[in-house]
């Protein structure tokens, strides 16, 4: 407080401003050329043939690009774990959304009894570990007779992506002016339509950062698809990885085709929607 | 609230609305408050309960053996040699991942046509799963083909050359080299958030009275910062204890144990030693520590937002 007003300049001793701007420069350029590099090599090996690359260096560009890993793996059936990944994300996406839009709601306007220790209840279930519920899980998958198909995996992603979810869209609706609620009162509207005609409606932006939010954690979700499904025609996307490096574990390219296949996705979607993701990450990660 | 024949002297449509109003909180939560109840809550106490049985998985059910299992984890040299890997992780989360973010968000933190492409650039390890990343960074440091290797033999640096993930000396810190990787873009999308909500007039006022660069971060800043960097702590703290995805792909815990954690330890006692008892115990040891140490972490924020 009296920092301000006693000329911070001049209170405390001077770092070379040129000194700590240049240092933030140098590291920042390191962690551009760390961040690249192994993409790059990724990317670049995967269209090398096998034999260029063990007889030339790794970090040599491709002599002539060699298409033919993308063939073999597209060939391969991953496509079949692209279609059960959209399968799964869409409709958990689109559930957790309904769920969770319907319990801000009731947080966020409606009054009664439990409310406050319910909000803090569900928010704090946002530190609970999902390993704890793995093995409870996986043996009620199996008895339920869903074990190895794609459902097994939306009522875990749906029900581990509500605490966040409905975090963000409570503070979001909370935001809503009471107004626009006076008003669809007046109008006869109930709870019900007003949730449906005024809140659900207005909620957009924090729609779509729940959905982003958790459309990337779980379009990368790897341990319940791991431990849930055990088909190659029943796994998701990241096991695709996971079964073809036992296939291709000589094969580096073919693999890195893999990755690269596996990644596009989301980063043709990342290429779209870059501010909305950003800011979808951030809403999600303020959850302290 | 109102007794029964009041409400029944209520015209109907009233009466509908009253109804409605009452029921409502319990039609909007129930979705949510039955599939947690459903997937979170009860596997959380199943585990608690699984971690009292001897059982293979096999079997009907489990040999109830009270408190054995939690006895023998109590002198589990894994698993507290796994718990200090876990705590190594949060602390050079905290030491390595926090300033590097940092510093990329300070430099970022200029609405420039640059900056925007940087952004882009240094966000895309978030994008890929960990299973992407474990695979590519496998082969990244392979002791013969891997890149890493073959530049220091280039550079004539042949001592340095090691088997990173296949080396008990290196291969926890190899791994998280790579956790560092994949998590910075996270926090500084955090900082980058924190700084945007700094009022520029603070920046201007401050510059009006000479204050340099660095005395504007250290004095006006940071203090600013002060919540995102807790929260971005807290959050890098409790995911390091439940760690799993890229220590499963990388090193599976080895070699030898040297890379274990927590979540790898309780994978492995289940679904490859059968263990179902075991295992939960290890699992409800892990809810545990995370709990404790998240609620010891929010005490201890608290304190401090006071003094502030």
């Amino acid at each position: 407080m009296q920092t301000v007003t006693t000329k911070p300049a001049l209170a405390y001793p001077k770092v070379r401003a040129v000194g700590v701007r240049s240092l933030v420069q140098l590291l920042a350029t390191v962690w551009l050329v760390v961040t690249l590099l192994p993409l790059l090599f990724v990317v670049f090996t995967s269209l090398k043939s096998q034999e260029e690359t063990f007889d030339s260096p790794v970090w040599a560009l491709p002599r002539q690009i060699d298409w033919s890993h993308y063939a073999a793996v597209l060939q391969g059936g991953i496509l079949v774990y692209l279609r059960n990944s959209v399968f799964v994300v869409g409709l958990s996406i689109m559930l957790i959304l309904a769920a969770s839009a319907m319990a801000a709601y009731a947080l966020a306007r409606l009054e009664f009894r439990f409310n406050k220790p319910l909000f803090g209840l569900i928010v704090a279930c946002m530190i609970v570990p999902i390993h704890i519920t793995l093995v409870p899980i996986y043996l009620l998958t199996r008895s339920l007779g869903l074990y190895d198909t794609p459902f097994a995996l939306i009522g875990p992603y749906v029900a581990t992506s509500l605490p966040v979810s409905i975090f963000i869209l409570t503070e979001f609706m909370r935001q809503i002016p009471r107004e626009l609620e006076e008003a669809a009162k007046l109008d006869g509207c109930g709870p019900f339509a007003i949730f449906w005609k005024v809140f659900f409606p207005l909620s957009g932006p924090g729609l779509a950062t729940v959905a982003i939010y958790n459309g990337i954690g779980l379009w990368n979700e790897f341990i319940f698809a791991y431990v849930l499904t055990s088909s190659k025609s029943n796994r998701t996307l990241p096991l695709a990885l996971w079964d073809f490096q036992g296939e291709y574990a000589s094969n580096i390219p073919a693999m890195l085709a893999v990755v690269t296949l596996t990644s596009l996705p989301l980063i043709v979607a990342y290429a779209f929607g870059q501010e909305r993701i950003v800011k979808g990450m951030m809403a999600g990660s303020l959850k302290g | 609230m109102t007794s029964s024949s009041i409400s029944l002297a209520l015209p109907v449509a009233r009466r509908r609305r009253h109804l409605a109003a009452r029921w409502a909180p319990v039609f909007f939560l129930a979705p949510s408050v039955a599939l947690l109840l459903l997937f979170l809550l009860y596997p959380l106490l199943e585990s608690f309960h699984l971690s009292l049985l001897k059982w293979n998985g096999l079997g009907a059910n489990g040999i109830f053996t009270g408190t054995d299992n939690w006895v023998q984890l109590l002198h589990d040299t894994v698993f507290w040699h796994a718990l200090g890997n876990n705590l190594l992780l949060g602390l050079m989360s905290v030491l390595v991942q926090l300033p590097i973010a940092m510093a990329l968000a300070l430099m970022l933190d200029k609405a420039s046509r640059g900056s925007r492409i940087l952004k882009i650039l240094y966000f895309l390890p978030l994008l890929f799963s960990s299973v992407a990343v474990g695979v590519v960074f496998k082969n990244i440091l392979d002791p013969n083909f891997g890149p890493i290797n073959a530049g220091l033999h280039a550079l004539g640096l042949d001592a340095l050359a090691q088997d990173w993930l296949g080396d008990k000396r290196y291969a926890l810190g190899s791994v998280i080299a790579v956790i560092c990787w994949q998590n910075v873009p996270f926090y500084m999308i955090l900082f980058l958030a924190g700084l945007a909500s700094f009022p520029p007039e603070l920046h201007e006022a401050a510059t009006l009275d000479r204050a340099t660069p660095a005395t504007i971060f250290w004095r006006i800043k940071m203090p600013h910062l002060q919540g995102t960097i807790r929260t971005a702590a807290m959050l890098s703290v409790i995911g390091s204890l439940r760690y799993f995805d890229l220590i499963y792909v990388m090193t599976g815990g080895g070699p030898d144990g040297s890379s274990e954690v927590m979540a790898t330890y309780m994978y492995r006692t289940v679904f490859a030693s059968f263990q179902l008892g075991y295992g939960s115990t290890i699992a409800s040891a892990m809810f545990l520590v995370v709990t404790l140490i998240a609620g010891f972490g929010m005490r201890l924020t608290r304190r401090f937002e006071t003094q502030v």
